[in-house]
Formats: structure tokens, sequence, C-alpha cells
């Protein structure tokens, strides 16, 4: 073609033009992309919705699972007994984080005095974290009751709760503690270095951002939480498990157990894109590539 | 200088070592007020670890700080209070990345000198003005330049009224064109007449603003003068060497 010499006055066109057909190209490869993902998506729905009810035991298992009389009969009773999950979620959570956090400051602690401090928390999360959460709900909701004390102290409620904070502070403690190691050596040095006491330091540079770095996790955390709640059935409460378990022997009908299941995702879901929302709003306060 | 004037900071004979590694090595030096050194050298000359030490960050192994004469470096002692009257700056500002700039400022005035919200807020604002921020008191550490990351870190400091600053390569971490933003901070701070200990790589800032330039090698002060006299004849072998490998590498 033509001779172009660079500076010469037809180059900014061809820059324009070759900014044209880049631009264009990366239409053409997402558009390739976005179809590809949609029809592999429709091919697998659809060899499973052709080939499930093809197995001999489809019928039964429909039937069993996916009986829509049994599930508007049972719904109602469920979303009921989903009260006390929330319930009992809602005062171990709280109790957990607190408890949770005194065990992680005390592992933290360098002052030898209080050595017997840190032995203890490492003792108990050591215990804790290591027993299923099933038998320590068996062996304290079964167990102290057995001491024949009077209402309320006797209430499985009570001791189920026990159990689930006793075992999950364990690992929120552990998550709590690797936050506050993940915070730099530096800060301290700045935090002291003007005259803040280490408690001080500790209370509003260290933990403050430990907290933050660790919300994710501890999310984690509380959503098992959200779900072992149902464990405590175990021990006499009647709550979703429970509940369930009741209707299921009461229509011979396992639809009851998918309720239930439901109803968990309906709560827990919304629960992580929650804190996945926080999140990101925070870092887009603080951070220095989306504002200004 | 009279003999009867006591020095604002003495170090006498301090010794300092991590492990088998010798750090500090019998560090004499007497500081009177108003007085800016500087204290140069290689890396790991032990010009960090001296700033650390006066401001209690490390524990001496053995001689002496004294600060107006009396000793700060006793063992058991509370440092907190100490650490009040000198301000340290660091290399990286060691900013609080979850407060914003007057927050961070106001911190330390609030929690250990008892100051109400309205007095912290006001001196951090007058600070910020004075270095030329006001417009970025709600911004977080993250969204600034490093050049005013380490500005803040200097109002942080004077925000406790310290009577010695310590300065430990507060531009090292600096790219070159922000880096003179921060020494006009220093320079305001000397015409003031604040005391100060730098640690620095930048030979023609510490030739410009120190009153002493002190030379660091392997852990002793081989070398206390006048940076014309320091920098034009040395006389102690290393510090020529070290100054003519400086000059090499086009630094001065």
């Amino acid at each position: 073609m033509n001779e172009t010499v660079p500076g010469s006055s037809n180059r900014p066109g061809t820059v324009a033009s070759s900014r044209l057909a880049r631009r264009r190209f990366e239409r053409q490869q997402k558009r390739r992309s976005t179809l590809i993902a949609l029809t592999s998506t429709l091919v697998v729905i659809g060899l499973l919705v052709t080939l499930i009810p093809q197995t001999p035991g489809w019928y039964k298992v429909k039937r069993s699972f996916f009986n829509g009389e049994v599930f508007s009969e049972t719904f109602p009773r469920l979303l009921d007994a989903f009260v006390k999950d929330v319930q009992i979620f809602l005062w171990c959570a709280p109790c957990i984080l607190v408890w949770g956090m005194m065990l992680a400051l005390c592992r933290s602690v360098r002052t030898p005095a209080l050595f017997p401090l840190r032995l203890f928390a490492a003792a108990y999360t050591d215990i804790f974290r290591g027993v299923p959460v099933i038998l320590t709900i068996l062996l304290i909701g079964f167990g102290v009751p057995g001491l024949g004390m009077d209402r309320p102290w006797n209430s499985p409620y009570l001791w189920g709760s026990v159990a689930l904070v006793l075992t999950y502070s364990s690992y929120v403690a552990e998550v709590f503690r690797a936050g506050i190691e993940s915070v730099h050596e530096s800060q301290r040095a700045g935090a002291r270095s003007l005259g803040l006491s280490s408690g001080q330091t500790l209370r509003f540079v260290v933990i403050p951002q430990a907290v933050r770095r660790v919300v994710p996790p501890l999310m984690n955390d509380l959503v098992s939480l959200q779900k072992d709640v149902a464990l405590v059935s175990l021990i006499g409460p009647i709550e979703i498990l429970r509940q369930a378990g009741i209707d299921k022997s009461k229509f011979a009908n396992f639809t009851p157990y998918l309720g239930a299941a439901i109803i968990f995702l309906a709560i827990t879901i919304p629960e992580t894109r929650f804190v996945d929302h926080l999140m990101a709003r925070e870092r887009r306060r603080t951070s220095g590539t989306a504002i200004r | 200088m009279s003999n009867t004037i006591t020095p604002k900071i003495s170090l006498r004979s301090v010794e300092k070592s991590f492990g088998d590694r010798t750090v500090l090595n019998g560090v004499d030096l007497d500081v009177s007020s108003s007085e800016v050194i500087a204290f140069i050298g290689s890396s790991g000359s032990g010009k960090s670890t001296l700033l650390r030490c006066v401001n209690l960050l490390e524990s001496i192994d053995d001689g002496a700080i004294l600060l107006d004469g009396v000793d700060i470096s006793l063992p058991g002692l509370d440092p907190d209070p100490i650490r009040r009257r000198i301000g340290m700056v660091f290399q990286n500002f060691n900013l609080f990345p979850h407060m914003n700039v007057l927050r961070n400022i106001t911190l330390a005035p609030r929690k250990v000198l008892g100051l109400s919200a309205a007095e912290s807020e006001e001196r951090g604002r007058d600070l910020l003005r004075r270095l030329g921020l006001q417009d970025r008191a709600e911004a977080y550490p993250d969204q600034l330049s490093g050049g005013q990351q380490q500005r803040v870190a200097i109002a942080r400091s004077l925000a406790m009224e310290p009577e010695v600053m310590l300065l430990d390569e507060i531009t090292s971490a600096l790219d070159p064109e922000l880096v003179g933003e921060v020494l006009d901070v220093v320079r305001e701070l000397k015409g003031n007449g604040m005391t100060m200990l730098l640690a620095t790589h930048e030979m023609a800032f510490a030739r410009e603003i120190a009153d002493r330039v002190c030379f660091l090698h392997q852990g002793q002060v081989l070398e206390c003068a006048p940076p014309n006299e320091l920098f034009v004849s040395p006389k102690n072998e290393r510090t020529q060497q070290f100054l003519q490998r400086v000059i090499d590498s086009g630094r001065l």
C-alpha cells in the first residue's frame, strides 16, 4: 500500500482503525464464549431431564421425595419450626463471637505471668475442634441435665446451645487468632511509637484490622453454625429437622426433608451474598482504585 | 558547646545485638536541643536500630540512653510516657489503613493525651493545613500518594507535640518526584527548632539540613562532624571509602 512514515499525517487514522478492529474482535470473542457456555449448559440440563426419568427407580423416588401434596401440607409447619433454629442461631452467634475473641486474645498473650491462660486457650481449642459437634451436643445435652437441676437449668435448648457455643467458639478463636497474627508488626510499632499502650494498640489498631480481614472465613463458620443448629434436635427440641422427621414418619414420605433443605438454602445463600456485598463496599471505601 | 547544658539526648556506649549479630557496638553521642543529626552509612550499619532503640521499640543490651539527663533505657521502665515525648516516622509510613487521615492523626491525642474529640480534630486539621493536606482529611491512606502518606505520618507524630523527632529513612520508599514534598516538611520542622535524629540515604539533604552528620559503620559511630567537614574532608578511612562509593554511584 502507500508508504507510511512514522509521524506522517495519515498515522492517527491508522491507529484509530486498528483500535476499532481490536474492539470488534474482542466483541466477537465475547459473543462466542457466551454462546458456548449457553449451549453446553442447555445440553447438560437436557441430558439430565431426559435420562433421570428413565432410571428404573425414578417413579418411586419422585413419589417419595417430590410429592406436591405432602410438600404443601408440611411446608408451613416446617417454617414454624425453623423459627426455633433461627432463635438458637441468634443467641449462639454473639456468644460464639465474644467467647471466640476472648480465646484468641488469651492465645496471643505474651506476658509470662499469664501463661496459664494461654495454655488453657490452646487446650480448649484442641479439644473442641477435635471432637465432632454431634458428640459434644450428645455428651453435654444428655450429661448436664442428668445432674437433676430444676427448670430452666435442665432445658435441652440451653445445653444444646452451650454445646454449639463451645465447639464453634474454638473454630472462631482460630480464625481470629490468624487475623491478629496477620496484622504486620509495623502497625504495632506505629501505634506504640505514638505512646499508645499495648492494650490500646490491640484495641484500636490490631483488632479492627484483624476482624476486617477474617470476615469471609468467619462468615463461613456462621453459615455452618446455621446448619449445625439442626443437630440440637438430637437431644429433644422440635426444630425444623425434627419436625421434618416427624412429618416423614406421618406421611411415610421424604418430601419434608426437601422442604427443610429449601428453607435452609433460602437463608444461607442470602447470608453469604450479603457478606460479599459488605466486603466489597468496605474495599471500595478504603482502597485507592475506586474513589476519585 | 558548654558542658553545663544537659544534652537533649545522650547515647552512652549503647550496645545491641540480635542473636550473635552485633548491630550497635558502643555508640556514644550527645545531641543538644534543636540540633539535627543525620546518620549515614550503608544498609545494616545500625542506623534504623539506633533510632528504634531511642524510641524504646528495641531494648538495648548495654549502655544508656538519656533524655534530658534521665536514663530512659532502664529495664522495667514504662515506655509509654517516654514515647509520647519522642515522635517517630517510619520508612513505610505505618499509617493505620482502616482509619481515615484525620482519625489516624487524632487517635493518639485522644487516647493517650485525653484530648476531647473537638480539640484533637482542631489540632489535626491545623497540622494538615500546615502540611498542605487539608482537603485529604477524610481520605483513607490507600487513596493517597506515597508522599502524601508520609506527610500524614509526620502529622500524626507531630500531633503528640513531641520534643524530639526520629525520622527513619522516611524518603526511601518514595518515588523520586515525591521526595521533595516530604523533605520540605523536614526543613520546616528544623526551622521551628525541632530536635531531630534522622537516618537517611539522601546525602544532599543530609548535607543541607543536618547540623552534624554521623557516619555509622558496623554498629559504631566512626565520625561525627558538621556536613561541610564530613563531606569535604572526612578523616576516617571508612568514611572516605563510603563517600567515594556514594560519589561513584552519582548520589552526591
